[in-house]
């Protein structure tokens, strides 16, 4: 019988949320190491039980945890990030030369094809591979050594590349996002690596339409249709149909363009959900009310989702990494609050109920389908 | 043997309970106690100290005989009640943050 795993991510440690495939009655296990921020946990594709957490803390730094089990047990693997050769500096708040500094690890990335390949992305900017389960790091320079990276400079939430994507048609081709440089594509496994932000527009750095220094919160792409990517920026929801080449705004009908998470119908390529989130400074839903829309043309026709979501006195977050969906056939999607609720809905949005509402602030959800 | 008291989020990370005792080879400084730490227990490489360049986590701070050694230089020899085992060398997580 199949069923889903549910793995978040909190502020204060890991849970994992499990059920049938009917996905009415879950079971929560955790906290797993507790008091530590899971920034993000993935399970590999091809061996659904192995999954890697991010496990961090301000005080102990940076630990990679590695289960073989689905997350029942955890054993801790390599947290030696360093980066390749000099590390040189990038622009700080301030605009003044800021040294290169490994701080944590937001995502990680595990292979489609080989469980011990997994690619991680980190603050200071870098993204890094490792291909014996997590023993060991190494960073793919080239990303870090474009010519644009003495230029970049942090979000509010530091120098982070958040979104690893790679694609299945292509195991050489890989997009990334980093905040606040923008979108990232190699077509050469990592060896080089081009800025993919033509047509955004940010008006808050001095060229709009620069060719990097773009916020880019999040981006996703349905493994069917590998180069079509939506994406959610600082402002704007945005689509590109070549890749990255060119991007076209498709914010539409939405009551406001900021928020922070993105993602696409397991089976219709062309619907897409985000959570409008107040900016520039509230980052809480509009008018109190916590709403998922739901686009069916790839963009600008937007349908509110509310039912079993709060409609009055909600001023929580989603964060970039905290909503997933599952593939069974009757689409799951679900999303994580900065409240602590996990929300799922098993119709693909018609339908919305918390499996658990009281968890530490929610930093990512990731969604196993398992058979 | 020389006591060491480490913090208890880095006691289940170690997955020892209380405090850990290690014997040191040779010049018994700070360094030395951190390395021999760090060599018995590798899961706390990272967590103490930064593993390219040794320097002190920020949030972490080293106390023994009610002094302060979080910024002694790592060849300074530990006090002489710690070599003995008579005072534990205490590895704190500052207390700070929400």
């Amino acid at each position: 019988m199949s069923g889903v795993r549910v793995l978040v991510g909190t502020r204060k440690g890991a849970f994992v949320l499990s059920s049938d495939g009917k996905r009415e009655k879950w079971e929560v296990s955790g906290p797993h190491f507790a008091g530590w921020e899971i920034y993000h946990m993935k399970a590999s594709p091809v061996d659904p039980d192995r999954v890697y957490a991010s496990q961090s803390t301000g005080w102990f730094g940076q630990l990679i945890q590695r289960s073989n089990d689905g997350g029942k047990t955890w054993e801790p693997a390599g947290n030696k990030f360093e980066y390749d050769g000099v590390a040189g500096t990038h622009q700080w708040y301030d605009g003044t030369p800021h040294p290169w500094k490994f701080a944590r690890v937001w995502h990680l990335e595990p292979s489609l094809t080989d469980p011990d390949v997994v690619h991680a992305g980190v603050e200071d900017a870098a993204l890094f591979r490792t291909t014996d389960g997590a023993q060991t790091w190494e960073e793919l320079p080239g990303l870090r050594l474009h010519g644009t990276g003495a230029s970049w400079q942090p979000g509010a939430g530091g120098l982070c590349l958040h979104t690893i994507i790679l694609d299945p048609g292509d195991p050489k081709r890989i997009f990334i996002a980093i905040s606040a440089a923008g979108a990232f594509r190699t077509d050469d496994g990592g060896k080089t690596w081009k800025p993919i932000n033509q047509g955004l527009k940010s008006v808050g750095i001095p060229d709009p339409s620069a060719e990097v220094g773009h916020c880019v919160h999040h981006i996703a792409m349905h493994p069917a249709r590998p180069g079509v990517l939506f994406m959610q920026k600082h402002w704007d929801v945005m689509r590109s149909d070549n890749a990255g080449d060119s991007w076209e705004e498709v914010s539409g009908n939405l009551p406001t363009d900021f928020g922070f998470a993105i993602d696409v119908h397991a089976h219709e390529p062309e619907t897409i959900y985000v959570v409008p989130i107040k900016s520039d400074s509230e980052h809480f839903p509009p008018d109190g009310k916590l709403r998922v829309y739901r686009s069916k043309a790839g963009g600008n026709e937007w349908e509110a989702l509310t039912k079993g979501l709060p409609q009055r006195d909600c001023y929580v977050n989603v964060l970039r990494d905290a909503m997933a969906v599952d593939s069974l056939d009757s689409c799951g999607i679900y999303f994580g609050t900065t409240g602590g609720q996990v929300y799922a809905s098993a119709d693909a949005g018609e339908n919305w109920t918390a499996i658990v509402r009281d968890l530490p602030a929610v930093l990512s959800v990731e969604v196993q389908t398992l058979q | 043997m020389i006591r060491v008291e480490i913090p208890a989020h880095l006691r289940t990370l170690a997955r020892v309970t209380g405090e850990v005792q290690l014997e040191i080879k040779g010049e018994p400084t700070l360094c030395a106690l951190l390395n021999e730490l760090e060599a018995r227990y590798p899961v706390l490489r990272g967590t103490i100290r930064d593993q390219a360049t040794n320097e002190r986590r920020p949030f972490v701070r080293f106390f023994a005989c009610q002094e302060d050694y979080s910024h002694e230089p790592p060849e300074t020899r530990l006090p002489a009640a710690v070599v003995a085992g008579v005072e534990p060398f205490l590895i704190v997580g500052a207390m700070a943050g929400g």
